[in-house]
């Protein structure tokens, strides 16, 4: 049986954004401080206990579904891995909606564009096998696996597109996790459609893009490296191009 | 594929102004020990063909350079894009190499 929480001892001023881009403001919520207490929890406490209309979005509270993130003191995190302690800047809080995305209301960000340009990008698997053939035996350890599950982890919690400026500035840019799921798919000996996803990563909003600037390797909380995944992309256009791969579709 | 193409084109201008630089800079340093006026250095680099080739291949890599940096800077920053954009950057291009290259020419003077 879980204990019960210590006595309250202190409270966290919390600034909390309400309402739709143009038109919002900060809402300002004493939050009491609890042992072990994440952002969602601070959040939670809130809609509970304080504002009921307070919007905002998460599933499994365990850092698996990536539907929480949000901006705290001003960085990406996702809330339900967060602690309180661990981000909190004189006893106050700063809570937003994602940065780069548009807004639904207060916390909960409209994820549409995000995972529009997966698909942009060709970030479905495309396999050649049917369900009547054997399951491909994989060798953990290939070079090319390696390379394919260091980038496969990602939750698609958008922390790395809310940090990338370049997504601020261009709004045709893929954004690294979009491309770091290319880059996994690239090196999945499986795939089938590696040509027609080189071309859609070379594009006017793909990955030449990228200025190497690692706000979403920083920010990731399960610690990819989405820069060295679009590195990779452009090593492999580069190649492509070079070999006249990129002039023709290959599938 | 307008990405990839300027996106090697500023990695080869890069590799080509590397070692260039570095003789720039080599060549400054030690030909100034002695103590050299500009008289006497344009005296040792007029009609040298090598001096030509050496800062025209830097003029033409820098303006090459240079102009995808900038076309980025205005894409992001100024959210230019299509014909105004390509017009723009040609134009930079232009400029930059006209400038350069007469720069060359006032160093190893006129073929």
């Amino acid at each position: 049986m879980a204990s019960s929480p210590d006595p309250v001892s202190a409270s966290i001023a919390v600034r909390v954004w309400r309402g739709v881009a143009d038109a919002g403001e900060f809402q300002q919520f004493e939050v009491p401080q609890q042992p072990s207490q994440t952002i969602l929890d601070v959040v939670t406490w809130i809609q509970r206990h304080a504002d009921p209309s307070l919007s905002y979005r998460f599933a499994c509270r365990v850092g698996m579904c990536g539907s929480c993130a949000m901006m705290v003191n001003g960085i990406p995190r996702w809330t339900c891995r967060t602690h309180v302690n661990k981000v909190m800047q004189n006893n106050s809080l700063t809570i937003e909606p994602l940065r780069n995305l548009p807004l639904i209301k207060d916390l909960a960000c409209d994820m549409t564009v995000f995972f529009e340009k997966w698909k942009q990008a060709e970030g479905h698997f495309q396999g050649a096998s049917t369900r009547a053939d054997k399951v491909a035996r994989l060798s953990p350890n290939s070079p090319q696996r390696r390379v394919a599950d260091a980038a496969t982890e990602c939750i698609n919690c958008a922390i790395c597109y809310a940090s990338c400026d370049v997504v601020s500035w261009n709004a045709d840019y893929l954004g690294p996790a979009a491309l770091n799921r290319a880059w996994s798919l690239q090196n999945d000996e499986r795939d089938t459609a590696t040509g027609r996803r080189l071309q859609a990563v070379a594009g006017d909003g793909g990955c030449h893009q990228c200025h190497s600037q690692q706000g979403c390797a920083t920010y990731c909380p399960n610690e990819l490296n989405p820069t060295a995944s679009i590195a990779g992309l452009k090593r492999q256009v580069t190649q492509a191009w070079l070999r006249g791969g990129l002039r023709k579709r290959h599938d | 594929m307008t990405e990839a193409r300027l996106y090697l084109a500023q990695r080869l201008s890069a590799a080509i102004m590397a070692p260039l630089v570095l003789i720039h800079l080599g060549v400054m340093i030690y030909a100034i020990q002695g103590g050299l006026d500009a008289a006497e250095i344009l005296a040792r680099t007029r009609g040298s063909l090598l001096w030509g080739i050496n800062y025209g291949l830097f003029v033409i890599a820098v303006s090459v350079h240079a102009t995808i940096g900038l076309r980025t800077l205005l894409r992001e920053w100024a959210s230019l894009r299509g014909t105004v954009l390509t017009l723009l950057c040609w134009l930079l291009f232009a400029a930059l190499l006209t400038a350069g290259l007469r720069a060359v020419v006032a160093v190893v003077g006129l073929p």
